[in-house]
């Protein structure tokens, strides 16, 4: 039932039968793409070229310009310089949203389904069926979503309520969703980071189905395995470049890991690092964690004077394992020890008192107080030492900030100034001034470097080093492996479990490959 | 009237249902979406069954009509508070509107002498300049909220009292009498037997019961409401939905308002103050979301006629006028108690 003034192209033009030639332009295409933020170059005179019916892969590590170039590709953004083109033909203008929704679609790993609404009223969204007097013809809407969903063999039904699908379900809706708009080239960015191995075995058997049906996709995946499995075609990304485009066939795993870490970084030198010399009492235990959903079986050792690294992907549960430690998660079961003392779980307030000191994922959530001073932030966890009877001793307080200012060279004119007032790296610094204002035994770091700038970054690092050695033990949760260089030892988690278990000297390579849930023969 | 409505609708949705394909899940899932919208239904039944044994006079005609008659001005309220809660906003201000619109129209057009009225305008203009008035809070709501990125509750607060002032005011505290021909009208007439403020009340409500479910404008008040990005991706012209929904909102506490000043033949200072909360509560009650996105117009008309029956049986039952107060907000709460119960979702 398609009617009631709707053109009918708008639902359902059919899918055309030879998907798979490689004639004709190129689907979409990016030329020479320039994108910069400020003083960041986001994408530099990168290029990528998508033909029809292939699925294209897009990787790269953090940074290194993946979502710029998705935003760019789907008209959220305009580039600085470059050109895109779709079908051999200029890209239309950013404010005309119908010709880029006829040409490209992107589902995002956020969704954009309206959760109180059914499913047939968010596929069809401001595109309603009229019936009698302008109003609304439900009938009519409900059927055209069923022969929409049919056409493209989603099996949702179209009176359920958005919100109650499953992941997948709703991937599968914002699919078809966009396909009905006329997009034959859809983004996928990240589809399967939420999905169990079920479901993206499922979502690789649409994918496939779709593909025969001529549909071109752009799969963007932190997981190279899955490239493996369902890409033609594979562009890799670094530092916002253009590296390598080849088909996945031709290129093996290690060369691919080689093309994303760059060989440069190979040949940073290794700082060195000596360790707790001899047998050093354990600072932090943690034994058996789990967490449902999040992570599974961890267990593992941090000495005084140590620093052990948690490396691994965004999802792979590095995260839960450190906030667990600290007290900001409560794990299901398992005992996290601290210098002798169990602290309740999930209690930050506990964690701290048994001497953890920490520095959270975002300092901008849960890290700082925009609109204190520095020395109200950097002072927060040690308030009772800082006066008598729940009044705090200002003075008291200024002179353990300026320490504090002086030990972290934090620039500023005073502890007075406003955290909002300081530079990203400065803000970083009054971070882990707090988390060493207690004078911690256990420090628990979590992507401290992120969004730092290299000075700052190698101040920080070195600052982590100079605390081990008064015998400190340090956990460091990052994927960044500059964080992770300074580490005597590197536990790898992938899916929630620790896979390897690296000592100091490790390759990038190596790493990397761990990281995404790859062996690579070295 | 709103009931027979929503059964025409649910027996077409039937009708969709059985002609589509078998899956009875989805006879299932649609039979409990209606019922959740019908869900204060037998809790309106039962207060009539106990109003009747409490007093005999309950069930009567004329006891009916004055139910009716006392909630359809702030049932206007509610109606015009569930179109702006729908879209994920608040508009506290409303009470306020409902006693200034009709307060300036009093002060233009009452004459000179009889208390503060200024006689500036002829009677006749009397239900224009209110409605305009209306229109111009909710144009000026709208321009703080949607223009200017305002967070909605402080706004409308600070308008609220505001525009309690400009007619405390302007009335210099008291209140106007003496009102034109044409703004008692609404509050005085009787249709086919029935008080015009009713019919008002009851039409505008069919009509908001349309509006929300039967035109994109409505549908998409649910989805700016639900997800604001997806709204603005599916197309829609988020702001200017939301320009127009405020505007409406306040143009119908202004007509509320004139309806009530027509029946109590003055405009009282203090007309609406206070109100708002049992707004909020019939809302809320009828299952109406505080986060937006979510409820309809006829489970907003179920809730406020609970409200006023319950308020009505309470009198009859002889209640002295001093615990009224403390009834009412209790009896709030125990409906919130038992909508989140048969409604089985945790209100937001």
């Amino acid at each position: 039932m398609n009617g009631n003034g709707q053109p009918s192209t708008r639902s359902s033009p059919a899918p055309n039968g030879d998907g798979r030639a490689r004639s004709g332009p190129p689907v979409a295409e990016a030329i020479d793409v320039s994108k910069r933020y400020g003083p960041t170059v986001a994408l530099d005179r990168a290029r990528i070229t998508v033909h029809s019916g292939e699925t294209h892969a897009l990787v790269g590590r953090n940074g290194a310009g993946k979502s710029t170039l998705v935003s760019i590709l789907t008209g959220l953004q305009a580039p600085d310089a470059g050109q895109i083109r779709f079908g051999g033909a200029d890209a239309p203008r950013l404010s005309d949203r119908d010709a880029w929704r006829q040409r490209v679609a992107c589902v995002y790993q956020k969704s954009t389904i309206i959760p109180e609404l059914t499913v047939a009223e968010n596929l069809l969204l401001n595109r309603y069926d009229r019936g009698r007097g302008g109003l609304i013809n439900w009938r009519g809407l409900r059927q055209r979503a069923r022969d929409l969903l049919a056409l493209w063999s989603v099996d949702v039904d179209v009176d359920s309520r958005a919100g109650d699908l499953s992941v997948e379900q709703r991937q599968f809706v914002e699919i078809a969703r966009a396909l009905s708009f006329g997009a034959r080239f859809i983004v996928l960015d990240e589809p399967t980071a939420q999905l169990d191995a079920a479901a993206i075995a499922r979502l690789f058997d649409h994918i496939r189905d779709l593909q025969q049906q001529g549909v071109t996709f752009l799969f963007i995946s932190h997981h190279l395995q899955e490239i493996y499995e369902i890409c033609d075609i594979v562009t890799v990304y670094r530092d916002a470049r253009h590296i390598i485009t080849a088909p996945v066939a031709e290129l093996p795993r290690d060369e691919l890991v080689a093309a994303m870490t760059g060989e440069a970084a190979a040949l940073q030198a290794a700082r060195t690092r000596n360790g707790p010399a001899g047998p050093a009492e354990v600072v932090l235990d943690v034994s058996d964690l789990r967490m449902g959903g999040f992570y599974d079986d961890v267990s593992f050792q941090v000495r005084s004077g140590e620093i052990i690294g948690l490396a691994g992907a965004g999802g792979s549960g590095k995260t839960a394992v450190a906030e667990s430690v600290v007290g900001l998660r409560t794990p299901d079961a398992g005992a996290v020890t601290v210098g002798g003392h169990r602290p309740r779980p999930g209690d930050v307030n506990a964690a701290l008192a048994a001497g953890v000191g920490f520095v959270p994922q975002d300092r901008h959530q849960q890290g700082l107080v925009a609109g204190m001073s520095i020395a109200d932030n950097a002072t927060m966890t040690i308030t009772e030492r800082l006066g008598r009877a729940g009044f705090l001793s200002t003075r008291r307080r200024d002179t353990v900030a300026n320490r504090l200012i002086d030990d972290l060279a934090i620039k500023t004119p005073g502890p007075d100034l406003e955290v909002s007032g300081l530079s990203g790296g400065n803000q970083q610094k009054v971070v882990m001034a707090r988390a060493l204002a207690n004078d911690p035994r256990v420090l628990v770091l979590i992507t401290p470097t992120a969004g730092v700038d290299v000075r700052s970054k190698e101040f920080l690092l070195d600052k982590v080093d100079e605390v081990a050695d008064t015998g400190t033990g340090v956990l460091v949760a990052s994927d960044e492996l500059d964080d992770l260089r300074i580490c005597d030892r590197v536990l790898v988690m992938f899916q929630g479990r620790i896979v390897a278990d690296m000592p100091s000297g490790w390759r990038d390579h190596d790493l990397v490959a761990a990281m995404e849930g790859l062996t690579v023969d070295a | 009237m709103p009931e027979t409505m929503t059964t025409a609708n649910a027996a077409t949705a039937d009708a969709a249902v059985a002609a589509g394909p078998p899956p009875g899940r989805r006879v299932g899932k649609l039979a409990i979406a209606r019922l959740r919208d019908l869900a204060l239904v037998p809790a309106i039944v039962l207060i009539a069954i106990v109003g009747q044994i409490i007093n005999p006079v309950f069930l009567q005609p004329d006891n009916l009509i004055n139910i009716a008659q006392t909630m359809s001005e702030i049932g206007l309220l509610v109606l015009a508070q569930t179109i702006v809660l729908v879209s994920g906003k608040m508009d506290l201000s409303l009470e306020s509107t409902f006693g200034l619109a009709p307060g300036v129209a009093a002060w233009m057009t009452v004459a000179v002498g009889a208390g503060h009225g200024t006689g500036l305008l002829s009677g006749g203009w009397a239900i224009p300049v209110t409605l305009l008035v209306g229109a111009l809070i909710g144009l000026a709501n709208a321009a703080l909220i949607v223009r200017f990125g305002l967070h909605g509750f402080i706004v409308t607060l600070g308008m609220l009292i505001v525009l309690r002032g400009l007619l405390t005011g302007i009335s210099g505290g008291q209140t106007f009498f003496n009102l034109p021909e044409s703004m008692m009208y609404l509050g005085t007439a009787v249709w086919f037997g029935v008080p015009a403020s009713i019919w008002i009340c009851v039409t505008l409500f069919a009509a908001g019961i349309i509006l929300l479910g039967y035109t994109g404008f409505g549908r998409s008040l649910y989805a700016i409401g639900g997800n604001v990005d997806a709204a603005k991706a599916a197309g829609i012209r988020t702001d200017r939905v939301l320009w127009t929904a405020l505007t409406i909102a306040s143009v119908l506490a202004a007509l509320g308002g004139l309806m009530l000043s027509g029946r109590l033949a003055s405009v009282a200072a203090s007309q609406g103050n206070g109100a708002i909360f049992t707004v909020f509560a019939a809302a809320v009650i009828g299952g109406v979301s505080l986060n937006g996105g979510k409820g309809t117009m006829f489970g907003a008309f179920t809730g406020i006629l609970l409200l006023f029956m319950i308020q009505n049986v309470l009198t009859l039952a002889g209640v002295p006028a001093q615990w009224i107060g403390a009834l009412n907000g209790a009896i709030i709460l125990i409906a919130l108690v038992v909508s989140r119960i048969t409604g089985g979702k945790a209100h937001e």
